[in-house]
């Protein structure tokens, strides 16, 4: 028994369930956990005490971006490096600018929003401890998990377990790192 | 009360069958992990094939002899090339229309129809994007589209809706790849904890990148699911302008029209869904996906067909008028040579698969009737494709002088390469149901995990139907 916990694992079989326990947990003082679900369950994420608005933030970031590179570039291209008189149009002609730059804002956004998700997940990702959890290949089908980790101050390996156990949980196990 | 309004739809639900969240996992995810397919899709994939090769052959063909071996000409420079390009960019459109503006109105419906859409989508923009490449006659050169730094020292001229469209098609062809790839990730880690099979599991393991349905993936994941569905959205539309906008800003009598945006995608996601419908029709019948592809879904499918086709056949009213009402003499001889001109046979049956058949789609008998709605699907898509033959030759092949008149008659490697294209949309698309969920299974969770809860007698009776032990996979 020296292999040290990630933490101990709850299973359960409805989201309903997953959410009580996942608020009844917060509500004993609980910081660390994480939840697993076979799809997003709203307001999960709240009930385990997790916010993050970074995505939007990338994928505006990243649109301005690419509105920026996308008119520089026709900026570039037209006026400094091969201007071409076509019918005496100024070499500015910015509103048949606008098609492209949109494009590129809408490029670069939504690789934003794919490599943000991603990166901010931490994906890829080879390894991870709860894949040793007992049925958890269940998390992608039809169960739902709560795991309480070893890094939370409260966490104690028989409390943990009793608290788990007393949240209508089918399955309490625990978890090597 | 309710029931007064809606009673010319099908009753069910969504789901039918009364599914649990591991029969629908089971039931999508064993077409990709099982060896046993329909004859039928051996039988499809094989003739595919034959399509493909097709296309190989003309493809090879075409780049030893050059684009004289097709029937372009002067007057008639585009011809089927670019026919084609307009019929096969359409076709995707009503994908991300599907995956990404019915999400944003929160359609529960599309649920089982948008990873089909979204494959249907990249395939078509595939196919779409040959035929410009193609047509340039030395598609090795083709990175010259490209602002890329090279010996001419030129560079594209972006005030050309050429060069427009070369971002707009690539734009959205990377964007709806993203985009379905995203939707993928939770299915790939679904299938890759089901694998019993070791390549398999490795797979759809370095596929799904360590996916592990964590609370706080999700949370994000949800933003980014949303963002690229609210992105998609004016990215569809403008594609599609800008595709127009390669005819409408030129001076040619029929093609120098405001109206061409709008009706081109109105057409577009019109050709979209006969497309959806044409596919899925089949495959749902031989996978037997009737629980999750209902008669309600269909059916509004064939409404959405139906107005998308009200809207081009008032675009085809619209064009008229205006040539009249313009009293320019070159639009009202493109007008009149529509209808009574060497191509008005096709004209008057664009009128018909477009204009006339559909309106079947008003009585709810023909919309569940399937076997009729196929029928209508294929010839909306016989009809689109006339829409562009009509845009593309008769505005062409006479417009200012006279003198300058011509015909437009496509050879036996127009029509190859235009075929070779179907063959290889149909093998990607049969592919893509043997290899990849053709349902996003989450998403079915997720729809049945919401239906459940405003019905919560169903929600007891799918608990207790639960098995409470699953062991066969427990080590």
């Amino acid at each position: 028994m020296s292999v040290p916990l990630h933490g101990i694992i709850a299973e359960y079989e409805s989201a309903e369930e997953l959410l009580h326990a996942a608020r009844r947990a917060r509500e004993a003082g609980y910081t660390q956990m994480d939840a697993y679900s076979p799809f997003p369950v709203h307001g999960l994420s709240e009930a385990i005490g997790f916010e993050d608005h970074k995505v939007p933030w990338v994928v505006f970031i990243s649109g301005v971006i690419g509105a920026i590179a996308g008119f520089s570039l026709q900026y570039y291209v037209s006026v400094i490096d091969y201007p071409l008189n076509v019918g005496g149009r100024p070499f500015l002609s910015w509103p048949s600018f606008i098609p492209v730059t949109f494009e590129t804002t809408v490029l670069f956004a939504a690789f934003g929003a794919f490599i943000g998700m991603l990166a901010l997940n931490g994906l890829p990702q080879p390894y991870h401890p709860v894949f040793n959890a007992p049925r958890f290949e269940r998390a992608s089908q039809d169960r739902f998990f709560l795991c309480i980790e070893a890094s939370d101050p409260l966490f104690d390996r028989v409390k943990t377990r009793q608290f788990l156990e007393n949240t209508g949980a089918r399955l309490v196990s625990e978890v090597e790192e | 009360m309710q029931q007064e309004i809606v009673r010319t739809e099908p009753a069910g639900r969504l789901i039918e069958g009364g599914h649990t969240y591991e029969s629908i996992t089971h039931k999508i995810g064993s077409v990709v992990l099982s060896y046993k397919h329909p004859r039928a899709w051996y039988i499809v994939t094989a003739i595919a094939a034959v399509g493909v090769f097709t296309l190989i052959t003309s493809i090879a063909w075409l780049l030893l002899r050059g684009v004289g071996i097709w029937g372009i000409n002067q007057p008639v420079g585009w011809g089927f090339a670019i026919i084609n390009f307009v019929w096969w960019i359409g076709i995707g459109h009503a994908g991300t229309l599907i995956s990404a503006i019915l999400l944003l109105l929160r359609q529960q419906w599309r649920t089982s129809i948008n990873r089909f859409a979204e494959a249907m989508t990249i395939f078509a923009v595939m196919c779409a994007g040959m035929f410009p490449l193609l047509h340039v006659g030395r598609p090795w050169v083709a990175y010259w589209l490209l602002p890329i730094p090279n010996w001419t020292s030129a560079w594209p001229q972006f005030r050309s809706p050429l060069i427009w469209d070369v971002f707009a098609v690539t734009t959205y062809f990377t964007v709806s790849l993203l985009f379905w790839f995203t939707g993928l990730i939770p299915d790939f880690a679904t299938l890759r904890d089901r694998a019993k099979k070791r390549i398999a599991q490795v797979i759809f393991g370095v596929l799904a990148m360590g996916w592990r349905n964590s609370a706080k993936h999700w949370h994000r994941y949800d933003a980014a699911y949303l963002l690229l569905a609210g992105l998609s959205t004016p990215l569809v539309v403008s594609v599609h302008s800008i595709v127009s906008l390669d005819f409408a800003v030129s001076l040619i009598p029929g093609w120098h029209t405001t109206i061409f945006p709008p009706y081109f995608v109105a057409g577009a996601i019109y050709s979209g869904f006969a497309m959806v419908l044409t596919l899925v029709i089949p495959i749902r019948a031989w996978y037997k996906m009737q629980d999750f592809l209902t008669m309600k879904h269909l059916d509004w499918m064939a409404k959405i067909m139906l107005a998308t086709g009200l809207i081009v056949f008032y675009g085809y009213i619209m064009e008229m008028f205006t040539a009249f009402y313009s009293a320019n003499q070159y639009e009202q001889y493109l007008a009149a040579n529509r209808f009574f001109g060497p191509y008005a046979p096709y004209f008057w049956a664009l009128l018909i698969c477009n204009g006339l058949i559909p309106q079947v789609l008003w009585s709810p008998k023909v919309r569940q009737n399937v076997a009729l709605l196929f029928i209508i699907a294929l010839i909306v898509n016989v009809g689109m494709w006339l829409e562009r033959f009509v845009i593309v030759v008769t505005s062409l092949h006479r417009d200012f002088l006279p003198s300058s008149w011509g015909m437009y008659y496509p050879t036996v490697w127009d029509w190859g390469l235009y075929l070779g294209t179907i063959g290889f949309f149909t093998f990607m698309m049969f592919l893509f149901v043997r290899f990849v969920p053709m349902i996003s299974i989450f998403e079915m969770r997720d729809l049945l995990h919401q239906t459940d809860r405003h019905h919560p007698a169903a929600a007891t009776t799918t608990a207790a139907a639960t098995p409470v032990a699953h062991t066969e996979v427990t080590p």
